[in-house]
């Protein structure tokens, strides 16, 4: 595959992650525009701090909810900060889901927790899959000589 | 009689930028309001806490970990669900002190909540944001903080000018007064490798566009230039 090729399937994928039921909105996009030459590594980084974020945020609502008296304020705080993580690097579907999960701890509805749960990991798996896969596409380019295309959109 | 040069107007010491303090407790989104800041060509000191905002203020009570050079702070952006300090809370102590509430404050929120909007507004915020934080939210507050430097700085000139013609009402004030104002440096690109990073590929407008500030309020214009 030419770098041409590459840079095009990059720009369908990218596409792809933004459409009807995508797993990335418009923030994601933000943060690609403050990308430049003095930090090419930016969008990188934020989504980085985000899977540890996650990752850790995750152990911790396993934990809160595996309690025998279940706390919800805690299971809200850590949902609440998931749910400004996701929402600050575009990952719309993980932030969906987060407000979901909020209603139930709300609730105290501790069967609806759980679910939400499972659906709020699934989500963040899912797009963490997607961003690797995007971030690997954007270094076999760069490998090859080339440079990252910009995808614009207008939303 | 004599027009203000540009130089005048908009000339300032190439080092002085607005400088941001931001607070927030996500790792995250301190990253991302950095950037956006740093694009925005501003000066950046991001913390954690309320506790370690006031105590780079030197109002925790303790040592100010801000020495004697360390710069003014123009503006602090700070979330409001912290633990510990509120963002609302900081709000408050900053507005208590004498020696900090004239800075704007801002909040930025998840939760687009109207009472606590009001509450926020209510206690002295300049602005509340809905997160998450844009390029254009920044833009908008920078050119609100310049603007509000400038409203300041022209009372402040007007003041000394009709101060000095109480003192002597026969003299003219050909000879220009006062030199320009630092608070108009805002108005000009950061020196230096700032330039390339505060200057986004695809942003509409740069930071050379602020002039438009002050076509915005003719008033306010006459009263700059006004050298009788």
């Amino acid at each position: 595959m030419d770098v041409g090729q590459m840079q095009r399937r990059l720009l369908d994928y990218t596409k792809s992650l933004f459409m009807e039921k995508g797993v990335l909105d418009g923030q994601f996009l933000q943060l690609q525009q403050l990308q430049d030459e003095s930090n090419p590594d930016f969008v990188v980084e934020v989504v980085s701090l985000f899977f540890e974020d996650s990752e850790r945020l995750l152990n911790d609502l396993t934990r809160a909810l595996d309690q025998p008296n279940v706390d919800f304020k805690t299971v809200d705080s850590h949902v609440h900060q998931w749910k400004g993580s996701s929402s600050s690097i575009g990952a719309s579907r993980v932030k969906n889901g987060c407000i979901a999960f909020r209603n139930f701890c709300e609730e105290q509805n501790i069967e609806a927790c759980l679910r939400c749960l499972q659906q709020v990991k699934q989500e963040y798996y899912l797009v963490k899959n997607k961003l690797e896969t995007l971030f690997r596409m954007e270094q076999q380019i760069v490998a090859a000589g080339g440079s990252i295309p910009v995808l614009e959109l207008s939303f | 009689m004599a027009t203000a040069t540009a130089a005048e107007v908009y000339g300032t010491p190439p080092d002085e930028e607005l400088h941001v303090l931001a607070v927030d407790d996500s790792y995250v989104d301190r990253k991302v309001i950095e950037r956006l800041l740093k694009v925005s060509a501003c000066k950046v000191t991001a913390v954690e806490s309320g506790i370690r905002a006031l105590q780079y203020l030197g109002l925790d009570g303790g040592k100010s970990s801000v020495d004697f050079d360390a710069l003014k702070v123009n503006l602090i952006m700070t979330d409001y669900s912290m633990p510990g300090m509120t963002g609302y809370e900081l709000l408050k102590k900053i507005k208590e002190s004498s020696a900090f509430r004239e800075i704007p404050v801002v909040i930025m929120s998840s939760e687009n909540i109207l009472t606590r909007i009001d509450r926020c507004l209510e206690e002295g915020a300049e602005d509340y944001i809905v997160k998450p934080v844009k390029l254009s939210d920044v833009r908008r507050l920078k050119e609100f903080i310049i603007k509000g430097e400038l409203e300041e700085n022209s009372k402040t000139r007007h003041q000394k000018r009709k101060q000095r013609d109480e003192d002597q009402p026969s003299s003219s004030s050909s000879s220009s007064s006062s030199s320009p104002t630092t608070s108009l440096s805002f108005l000009q690109l950061p020196a230096g490798d700032d330039a390339s990073s505060s200057d986004p590929p695809s942003s509409p407008s740069s930071p050379l566009s602020q002039p438009e500030l002050l076509l915005g309020s003719p008033s306010k214009r006459s009263k700059l230039l006004d050298r009788d």
